[in-house]
């Protein structure tokens, strides 16, 4: 909803901008070349965000392996050794890991994209550029983290003996795609808080339902041999078939999560472009309000 | 296509009256939907709205030094907001020609826990500089802002002057084409005043438009060619900024001075007063440290013994800056002018009211708050904040003179 275009003008004024600052219009539209004149302001705010989160903890990057990395622990107890939900045939620590992996990424990035609103308050009211870089930067900034897990998941594979298999190259994908579920739920959130503070309070539990309804601590084809009239139900949580996705591509066990991908996505898609309309639509008050 | 860089039509601004303070929460909005249908339309009306700003349009020349003058609350920061693209409008429109760069405050974007080398790419960023610029000119921000040996230290452990420095130093590096800047200048020491001032002052000369928002008439006068005076949300005044500054002063000093009061039945009568040798149609500017001559014209119906006049000038805070007087004057009736030749009057630039009394044998006559309020409109040249500039305003001849042995 930038109609603050900028259009080269000929002639008369030969390589200046001509910006055009007007009311908000109704109609919707994707800043896209707006976000890419600002592409290294992106880069200096996921650059920020990482800086000052290891800077901060006094543990530093050890903190991105060690949070997974207990909560495999603890699952693999509980759930593995002593509630026996079944495993696909991998070895519990690897099983909760793969989840943990997609999942600890997905929780971490809508917590910091529901902040970054407010948190960025100060900027938002003393100085323009595309708002919606804000939600793309905390959404990035957490693959840092999950890089380094990432590869306590390589040493686990290594520990176990647990070969990639060819499914491995659809791996870029799920990535992806929990990247995309991330900031889809990432702009909502945002945008929700920054209109009403009381959002952040909500997120703890959201966070915990969603882990609950997600195929964390167990394959979700428990969930389609119970219910299998209602299993594309399911996949109206992508994180559903990010999950699944993550697990047989990394580990090669279970099934490719078929057309529950492709409910995923198309949910995916649709959460992401109403996000941006929703966050456009706030933002064009946002530095009334903040 | 008109040679403006800045193209503004009938830009207005509508707040909800309380927005910009309050914001919402969910939880206050589910109550309300949830006990909505059991109020039976207890909706009290359409919500309040304030217009912030009005019909607002002008242009900018390139090149142009523009200064936005008016009371708090007067749309001064509402339009630069807009301008800096940080709020919308709510109608009209605006066009830019070139890089716009604002300046809204010092620092934004600083991090604290970040050391000073990160925070300078961080807030050069943020500002819209390319990290190749800012790569080219890191040396001479950092030279600038005089930090260099604390680079690697994060900026909490810097103090409040090094902090400001060194904002501003990355603020002034930049080099857009069109430069917003709000009230920035009236924070820090005095160097940094002066050094702000003078990057400021380069910046104009070296052919950028600056619009600029200012509480320091000093600073306006100083940096700014026209000035546009906002009050209630359009635009008040526009011109020169001596003289739309000079108004402005005027107007907020006609607020808090007392009135012309009633000068009865008048034995005599100052009629009006002018500078001598000051331009037509402006007899009440003052523009020059020189000497000066005050004239003041008297109608006098009857013949006057043992005359006594007495003369005051007034600054805007009702100090008496000067006065005189003079006794055993004789006239015969008729009109006189009374004229006061000052070798120099170097006051600081402002409004200033001169007050003239005339007595006859101990009664008065006549005593007259003059009107117009004298305009002094010479060059500052003294400190540029305002609360320092002092009532005088003379150059000072600075030098170090050192010995070479301490004398103990």
């Amino acid at each position: 909803m930038t109609d603050v275009s900028a259009i080269a003008e000929s002639g008369v004024l030969p390589n200046r901008m001509v910006l055009r600052i007007t009311p908000p219009s109704r109609w919707w539209e994707l800043p896209l070349g707006e976000m890419w004149d600002y592409r290294e302001l992106l880069y200096f705010f996921v650059w920020r965000d990482i800086k000052v989160r290891y800077k901060q903890t006094a543990i530093g990057a050890a903190w991105a392996v060690l949070q997974p990395f207990l909560t495999m622990l603890v699952f693999s107890l509980f759930f593995g050794k002593l509630a026996q939900i079944p495993s696909l045939g991998l070895p519990y620590p690897i099983f909760y890991y793969s989840a943990l992996l997609p999942w600890m990424y997905f929780a971490g990035a809508l917590a910091n994209s529901t902040n970054t609103i407010v948190e960025n308050q100060r900027l938002i009211t003393k100085v323009y550029f595309p708002r919606l870089i804000l939600p793309f930067s905390s959404v990035l900034s957490g693959l840092v983290d999950f890089g380094i897990s990432f590869l306590m998941f390589v040493a686990m594979m290594i520990y176990y003996g647990i070969r990639p298999t060819p499914a491995m190259i659809w791996f870029p994908m799920f990535l992806l795609l929990a990247i995309l579920t991330a900031l889809g739920a990432g702009l909502w959130l945002s945008a929700l808080n920054a209109i009403y503070r009381d959002v952040r309070y909500v997120l703890p539990f959201l966070v915990q339902f969603w882990l609950f309804a997600s195929p964390v601590v167990y394959p979700s084809s428990l969930v389609a041999a119970k219910w299998p009239k209602w299993a594309w139900l399911y996949g109206l949580n992508p994180m559903a078939g990010v999950i699944e996705g993550f697990r047989w591509s990394l580990t090669g066990k279970g099934d490719p999560p078929g057309y529950l991908m492709v409910v995923s996505m198309g949910v995916v898609l649709t959460v992401l472009l109403g996000g941006i309309a929703y966050f456009q639509k706030m933002e064009t008050t946002i530095a009334d309000v903040v | 296509m008109s040679e403006s860089v800045i193209h503004v039509e009938g830009l207005g601004k509508r707040y909800r009256v309380g927005q910009r303070e309050r914001y919402v929460a969910l939880r206050d909005v589910l109550t309300r939907a949830f006990t909505a249908p059991f109020r039976g339309g207890s909706r009290n009306g359409k919500p309040d709205y304030l217009w912030a700003l009005r019909d607002v349009s002008f242009d900018v020349k390139p090149g142009e030094v523009v200064g936005l003058i008016g009371r708090n609350g007067a749309g001064k920061s509402t339009l630069l907001k807009l301008l800096a693209r940080i709020t919308r409008p709510t109608e009209g429109y605006a066009e830019i020609h070139g890089r716009v760069g604002s300046l809204l405050e010092v620092g934004t974007g600083f991090h604290s826990e970040l050391t000073g080398r990160e925070n300078v790419f961080l807030n050069g960023a943020v500002l819209g500089m390319q990290k190749a610029e800012m790569l080219r000119k890191f040396d001479e921000i950092v030279g600038f802002a005089e930090v260099e040996r604390h680079l690697d230290t994060p900026i909490k452990h810097y103090s409040t002057g090094m902090q400001m420095r060194l904002a501003f130093a990355v603020a002034a590096h930049l080099e857009p084409e069109i430069l917003l800047v709000d009230e920035v200048l009236a924070v820090g020491d005095l160097n940094f005043q002066k050094k702000c001032m003078g990057k400021m002052q380069e910046v104009s000369r070296s052919g950028r438009t600056i619009v600029f928002v200012s509480h320091q008439m000093n600073q306006i006068r100083r940096l700014c060619e026209r000035v546009f005076w906002l009050a209630d949300g359009g635009i008040h005044r526009v011109g020169q900024a001596d003289r739309v500054v000079g108004e402005y002063e005027a107007e907020m000093l006609a607020g808090i001075a007392p009135a012309n009061g009633d000068r009865g039945q008048a034995k005599a009568r100052f009629v009006n007063w002018a500078i001598d040798g000051s331009e037509a149609g402006t007899p009440n500017v003052l523009a020059t440290t020189g000497r000066i001559k005050v004239r003041f014209n008297l109608a006098l119906p009857d013949p006057l013994r043992m005359g006594h006049h007495g003369i005051a000038l007034y600054d805007s805070d009702r100090h008496v800056v000067w006065g005189n007087a003079v006794d055993n004057l004789e006239l015969p009736a008729g009109a006189h002018a009374f004229v006061h030749e000052l070798p120099s009057l170097p006051l600081r630039p402002g409004p200033y009211t001169w007050k003239v009394s005339l007595y006859q044998e101990g009664d008065l006559l006549d005593a007259w708050e003059c009107v117009p309020e004298m305009l002094v409109t010479t060059k500052p040249v003294t400190h540029p904040k305002d609360e320092w500039a002092g009532l005088l305003n003379i150059e000072d001849q600075f030098s170090v003179v050192s010995k070479e042995k301490p004398q103990i």
